[in-house]
């Protein structure tokens, strides 16, 4: 049919090629996910479907000559103030689809980031800035309940022996964990290549909610596994290898929304870590059926720590969303060891586009929130804050931790480092980057070996950029900056932005 | 071992050891002029084998007791001592024995050019004397080409 509805005609991307540069070495072809480029061998002219472009620029990335441009489509239906194009092209697909708008990755909408609206403090001559290459520099901090008070005993033989027992901790060399992607939603090679660089760096990856694959298991040591709603995966041996145990109450991306693994991407192996039969849909409840109240989560808390002997901490993990202080202050007095909130930029393998873009809130302000009300009632020491969702760079995790967080999680970023081009199309499983699908045609694009390297340097960078921010700041310790938002200016927010987030404007 | 690793759990079937390994046997060493201008278009001693999921770069295995050798009857193809079998496009009369002979299908008839010839991977022996890794290894994006002496691949098929 020549004919194409009008909404199809105006495709956001073109594929530019340079004809003279183009061999017809079809590679942009094979990387293709979409079915955009196809060869025609009659011409031997390589065509382009621009409408099926995603914008994923995968064959620009591959191809050898650099004949490739992924350009945005400038004939777009006008746009004006209030009607944006991404809005134009939302009701154009719903007019042909009839359906709910399904999409991938974060909040892309312009909503105020409060990262880029602080300033980091330096010293000057009154008191010294330390150089992080020449001097001791701590990045190393304990994430677990930390008690009221420590008593030593003294023994017949007159040694000082620790009296209190101590909470279960988990020690991280660098503040930055890898957040919650699981087995399904994401392949088991980037989830090996986090697993691996987390072993590397001594920090922690997070197995998501789709169970913990049997290959994984010598990682194990390193990860955080997951009980969601779904419960997937969770067994006795699972909880028994995790360093710590996750509740995922809610994600940043989507609060108040389950997750659904259609059956089709459900294939023997992800079936057989998420011990569900193989081809059947993996739905994740919005709630927890048995948590409707915080002496429920109590309950469910407790019966994972007796699972698990006391010997692990509990993490609870919420949405940022309007009561998230009360929330949290509940959360701590249900007893859990690790609060996780994460923010509305939150990313996600597939959400409704009008939850992902109009639901929660920034996670600055949450944990500035959060930080601040559990010092007001006195049991901040009870639980360790970890923060996630829009965590961008080295910088905006100084800032998070000076508001109050005591680590945080990426993963985003983490997926950037690998080849992601934010192309929001996750809940495809079709990615050309080989990241959120589990086609084992497109599975293969990721290297354990190349990934986990590539993970690895991206945090290890962030943490050389972070001791260098600590020592103009003249710490010489990640735990001194947590909550000291003295150390945080504002610029270009209201007094009461800046009174929420419990920092003072530039120049005062 | 003298021969580039396939590790075909990664091959992602991008195709830039092939335009790699025909830019660097080319006069300009530039992949668009060597395809479009000297002819080189299907001139690749690797050559990627799809059937997806699967897919993996082949190229000459420079094999122990090479049955390509077996089968010259030019004296063309040579074992040299360092162990990479060369094949000496002069002396080649295009009989397309070492075609047929190869069990993996790694040397090629020129059908397309003038001369009638057969070729195949030389390992780039320029590029090992000067101490670096084959085109088609350093083009591979994936890590699915490797060149590592001192690994020893699984055995052939027929030695």
């Amino acid at each position: 049919m020549l004919y194409k509805k009008p909404q199809i005609q105006f495709y956001p991307y073109i594929v530019q090629r340079d004809d003279y540069k183009c061999v017809r070495c079809l590679g942009c072809v094979e990387q293709c996910s979409y079915d955009a480029t196809f060869y025609d061998e009659e011409l031997d002219v390589l065509w382009n479907k621009h409408e099926a472009c995603v914008g994923c620029k995968r064959c620009e990335a591959m191809c050898p000559t650099d004949a490739l441009k992924i350009v945005p489509n400038p004939s777009r239906p006008y746009e004006h103030a209030s009607w944006k194009w991404d809005l134009v092209m939302d009701a154009y697909l719903q007019a042909n689809t009839g359906s709910i708008i399904i999409t991938g990755i974060g909040n892309d909408k312009p909503y105020r980031v409060y990262f880029d609206h602080l300033l980091i403090d330096a010293c000057q001559v009154t008191n010294p800035s330390i150089d992080p290459l020449r001097e001791p520099m701590e990045l190393r901090t304990f994430l677990g309940r930390k008690g009221e008070k420590i008593e030593l005993a003294e023994t017949e033989s007159g040694k000082i022996e620790l009296k209190t027992r101590l909470a279960p901790q988990l020690e991280l060399e660098t503040p930055i964990m890898f957040s919650a992607m699981s087995y399904g939603s994401i392949n088991l090679n980037f989830q090996e290549s986090m697993a691996r660089a987390a072993v590397k760096l001594g920090t922690y990856w997070n197995t998501g909610e789709g169970g913990l694959h049997k290959k994984l298991y010598p990682y194990a040591g390193r990860g955080i596994v997951q009980v969601a709603s779904g419960r997937f995966g969770v067994s006795r041996d699972y909880l028994k290898a995790a360093a710590a145990v996750e509740i995922k109450i809610g994600q940043g991306a989507k609060p108040g929304i389950g997750g659904h693994l259609p059956g089709e991407k459900v294939n023997a192996d992800i079936a057989e870590t998420r011990m569900i039969p193989p081809g059947s849909d993996a739905i994740s409840p919005a709630p927890h059926h048995d948590i409707y109240s915080i002496e429920d989560l109590k309950q469910l808390i407790y019966a994972i720590k007796e699972a698990t002997r006391y010997e692990k901490p509990v993490f609870v993990k919420i949405a940022a969303v309007h009561n998230v202080a009360a929330i949290a202050s509940g959360i701590a007095r249900a007893g859990a060891d690790i609060i996780v909130v994460d923010g509305f930029r939150g990313g996600t393998g597939a959400t409704p586009k009008s939850v992902r873009d109009h639901v929660g809130i920034p996670v600055e302000v949450a944990i500035a929130a959060v930080d601040r009300r559990l010092r007001q009632e006195g049991i901040r020491n009870e639980v360790s804050i970890v923060a996630t969702g829009g965590i961008r760079s080295s910088a905006d995790v100084i800032k998070i931790i000076a508001l109050g967080a005591d680590a945080a999680y990426i993963a985003t970023v983490a997926m950037l480092a690998i080849g992601c081009t934010l192309c929001q199309t996750c809940n495809t499983g079709r990615c050309a980057w080989g990241i959120t699908t589990n086609d084992p045609r497109l599975a293969r694009r990721q290297n354990p070996d190349i990934a986990s390297e590539q993970l690895y340097n991206l945090v290890t960078g962030w943490s050389h950029e972070m001791k260098e921010m600590l020592g103009a700041m003249g710490i010489n310790s990640i735990e001194s900056l947590k909550g000291n938002r003295l150390r945080l200016r504002s610029i270009g927010l209201t007094e009461k932005e800046s009174e929420i987030l419990g920092v003072l404007p530039v120049g005062e | 071992m003298k021969k580039v690793i396939i590790v075909e759990d990664f091959c992602i079937a991008c195709y830039n050891c092939e335009v790699a390994c025909i830019a660097v046997h080319s006069k300009s060493q530039d992949p668009v002029k060597a395809y479009k201008r000297e002819g080189l278009r299907g001139r690749s001693n690797a050559v990627v084998e799809v059937e997806s999921p699967l897919a993996f770069s082949v190229m000459c295995r420079h094999c122990k007791h090479p049955w390509c050798m077996d089968a010259c009857i030019s004296g063309a193809i040579q074992r040299l001592d360092n162990g990479i079998v060369y094949l000496d496009e002069e002396r080649c009369v295009g009989c397309w024995g070492c075609v047929v002979g190869c069990p993996y299908g790694a040397a090629h008839p020129n059908i397309a050019g003038k001369d009638k010839h057969a070729f195949k991977c030389d390992l780039c022996i320029e590029r090992l004397d000067a101490g670096l890794r084959p085109a088609c290894v350093e083009a591979c994006p994936n890590n699915a080409l490797l060149y590592d002496e001192t690994i020893e691949e699984r055995e052939e098929v027929h030695t």
